[in-house]
């Protein structure tokens, strides 16, 4: 153990990353780190899930060939990597059928778990439900009002949600109570982080259980085109989905990476959530990292119309990706945002959650300028379904869920 | 002898922890300077932070009515100042990573020194990422000052051997608040942690009651007491200097 003790620097991503938790979490999280460590080569552990995600999750999930959205924008042809097609709808599920199964395999009987739109946390409930764990789920008490239809899903799955009041009510203070609640009852309970944040070994557990995503849609372009694409596009809160579709192709250099992240009524409005536009270094939430702060390091409230996106900071790999100019990240509108969720469901019949629309709006921005044989790969990260009912509201329609 | 040490010279020390600037400056002064003259050893000054993870729900709502009264990191230091210009007792700064590492650590540090502060105390900054801070503090004559939690076991020995000027050990798990009982095994804790090292070791989280204290304090070298004074402060406002002085006398009685 001294020695483990002594090795600081791990689960670094540059400079960014570490382990800035209570000491109460500490073996804790060295015991989760050393599982992983063993249970991501075991044989059996992979081929279990494996196993969930082909015959529960629904997986490998589409990459479809957006003709229209094409012929419509006249330029890059358009491929749409299909995560709202799994099941819960999200990609969240690839992450958490990883993390309670791990968490089964190390001897727990109960997980716990933040969430801001409820996809995480409807994610969460569900593997819980299939594994037979006890689940609670702590979302902020805004976010419960915003996606109340969640907040019955998930106690229709047998989790608990906790309405959190404190802070702002959002999905930071969910993550901070979920956190307490975790230096309350460790012994048989994980916290499943819902992306690729939070101390190390989080931000890579997380990371490799979503690269899923990118494993399948380099394959599936290969196939297609015989080629790599020239984009990668997600929306980032935390950024577990960008992360999951960065991944495979961060070692082939010709593929520039996107990441969209949430901006609200704008960069230059205080009510916004855009952490690389935004924000400086910081150590919150178990890392260091990119942070939307003040003068004195007092963590700003953030604004988005995504639930999932209205989040301070940014996982630290996503920070180093930035930092070395492996990856870029562009600030998305809410109307902006609005406008790709209209679009997208209007030209493909598809909706997609109002996160995704983040990134269909950058898409919808660059495609028209690039050639007509370059390819966008454009992550929709989930489904629209829960956001029907804000939207209408945004756009003036009152209706009754 | 440092001012921390000198604060368990042949006694049991009684710790006391108060937000700074709750519910406001001049009465968050008058609060510690009762709080110290009713006899408390050491004091444990609180930082204001957004979002204290280690804190339940007492000391969460005084971060939030001190920044609202808007407290900064700056003028806390201007109250330890306030403080050290009355008093020699040993002040502990109680805060998170980031106030310390986005104000810059070495201007924090310093900053904290001119002030007459001792020590730093930082739960979200356990043992393996102290190089982000202990040296800069200790550049400027700061105790980085370590924790130890009742699930440490096997990091208690290495943790302890290193500790400077004392080691809070917590309590129980989960955040700081009253709590009816305190069951953890803390003689095992406190064994292991005598033998490897002379740093003395204070218990807290959870502690409020005279029985509760004297108990503790016959386990360790002192007691720290935090949601039980943060509590008179939110319920007597501008009176809590005379309630906060009676509570620390039937405190202490016991030690």
């Amino acid at each position: 153990m001294r020695e483990v003790l002594e090795n600081a620097v791990k689960g670094r991503f540059g400079e960014f990353g570490g382990q800035y938790i209570p000491e109460t979490l500490m073996n804790e999280i060295h015991k989760l780190e050393a599982a992983y460590e063993h249970y991501k080569n075991d044989p059996e552990f992979c081929a279990e899930l494996d196993k969930l995600n082909r015959e529960y999750a629904g997986r490998p999930s589409l990459l479809y060939y957006a003709e229209k959205m094409t012929r419509n924008l006249g330029g890059a042809k358009i491929y749409l990597k299909r995560e709202d097609l799994n099941h819960t709808g999200s990609h969240k599920i690839n992450n958490v059928l990883g993390q309670v199964l791990l968490a089964k395999k190390m001897g727990k009987t109960r997980v716990i778990a933040e969430t801001g739109a409820g996809q995480h946390g409807v994610a969460t409930a569900t593997a819980a439900a299939l594994m037979d764990m006890e689940c609670e789920i702590f979302m902020g008490e805004e976010d419960t009002i915003r996606q109340s239809l969640n907040v019955y899903r998930m106690e229709l799955l047998g989790a608990k949600v906790h309405a959190v009041k404190t802070g702002t009510k959002v999905l930071k203070d969910a993550v901070n109570e979920a956190m307490r609640e975790w230096t309350g009852r460790v012994d048989d309970t994980l916290y499943v982080l819902g992306s690729v944040m939070g101390p190390h070994p989080f931000p890579t557990i997380v990371r490799d259980f979503q690269s899923v995503i990118s494993k399948e849609s380099r394959a599936q372009i290969l196939e297609a085109e015989g080629k790599l694409p020239d984009v990668v596009i997600a929306c980032v809160g935390g950024g577990s989905n960008a992360i999951g579709s960065f991944y495979e192709y961060i070692k082939d250099e010709g593929v520039q990476l996107i990441g969209c992240e949430a901006a609200g009524l704008g960069v230059d409005n205080p009510k916004n959530a855009a952490t690389m536009a935004n924000g400086s270094m910081g150590i919150f939430h178990g890392m260091k990292s990119l942070f939307c702060q003040d003068e004195y390091g007092q963590i700003a409230p953030v604004y988005s119309i995504s639930a999932g996106l209205d989040y301070p900071g940014i996982g630290p790999e996503h920070a180093y990706l930035a930092s070395i100019g492996r990856a870029k990240y562009v600030p998305i509108t809410d109307e902006e945002a609005v406008s790709a969720f209209e679009y997208l469901s209007k030209t493909e019949g598809i909706i997609p959650a109002i996160e995704s629309s983040h990134a269909v709006a950058h898409v919808m921005k660059i495609a028209p300028k690039m050639p007509k044989d370059s390819i966008i790969v454009c992550t929709i990260s989930g489904r629209g379904d829960k956001d029907v009912a804000a939207i209408a509201r945004y756009r003036g329609v009152e209706i009754y869920e | 002898m440092s001012r921390i040490a000198n604060a368990f010279n042949n006694k049991k020390a009684f710790i006391a922890f108060l937000t700074a600037g709750d519910p406001d400056y001049e009465t968050s002064l008058e609060n510690f300077k009762a709080v110290i003259e009713a006899g408390a050893d050491l004091i444990e000054v609180g930082i204001p932070f957004s979002d204290p993870i280690a804190e339940g729900p007492v000391i969460q709502e005084a971060d939030i009515r001190a920044l609202v009264s808007g407290m900064t990191t700056d003028r806390v230091f201007g109250l330890v100042h306030d403080i050290r210009k009355e008093y020699d007792i040993p002040i502990v700064f109680m805060t998170y990573a980031n106030p310390v590492y986005h104000y810059g650590a070495d201007k924090f540090f310093k900053n904290a020194a001119d002030a007459g502060a001792d020590g730093i105390i930082i739960p979200d900054c356990p043992y393996e990422e102290r190089g982000e801070f202990e040296e800069t503090a200790a550049k400027y004559g700061i105790d980085f000052i370590s924790m130890i939690a009742p699930t440490s076991e096997d990091r208690i020995k290495t943790i302890a051997s290193q500790a400077k000027g004392f080691i809070y050990v917590v309590s129980s798990l989960g955040v700081t608040g009253v709590r009816s009982e305190i069951t953890t095994d803390l003689d095992s804790i406190i064994k292991l942690i005598k033998e490897s090292s002379d740093t003395p070791a204070a218990i807290g989280f959870g502690i409020s009651t005279p029985e509760q204290a004297a108990v503790m304090s016959k386990k360790a070298d002192g007691v720290i007491v935090g949601s039980a004074m943060v509590r008179i402060v939110a319920q007597y406002g501008k009176e809590a200097p005379a309630k906060l002085s009676e509570y620390v006398k039937s405190m202490t009685k016991g030690l």
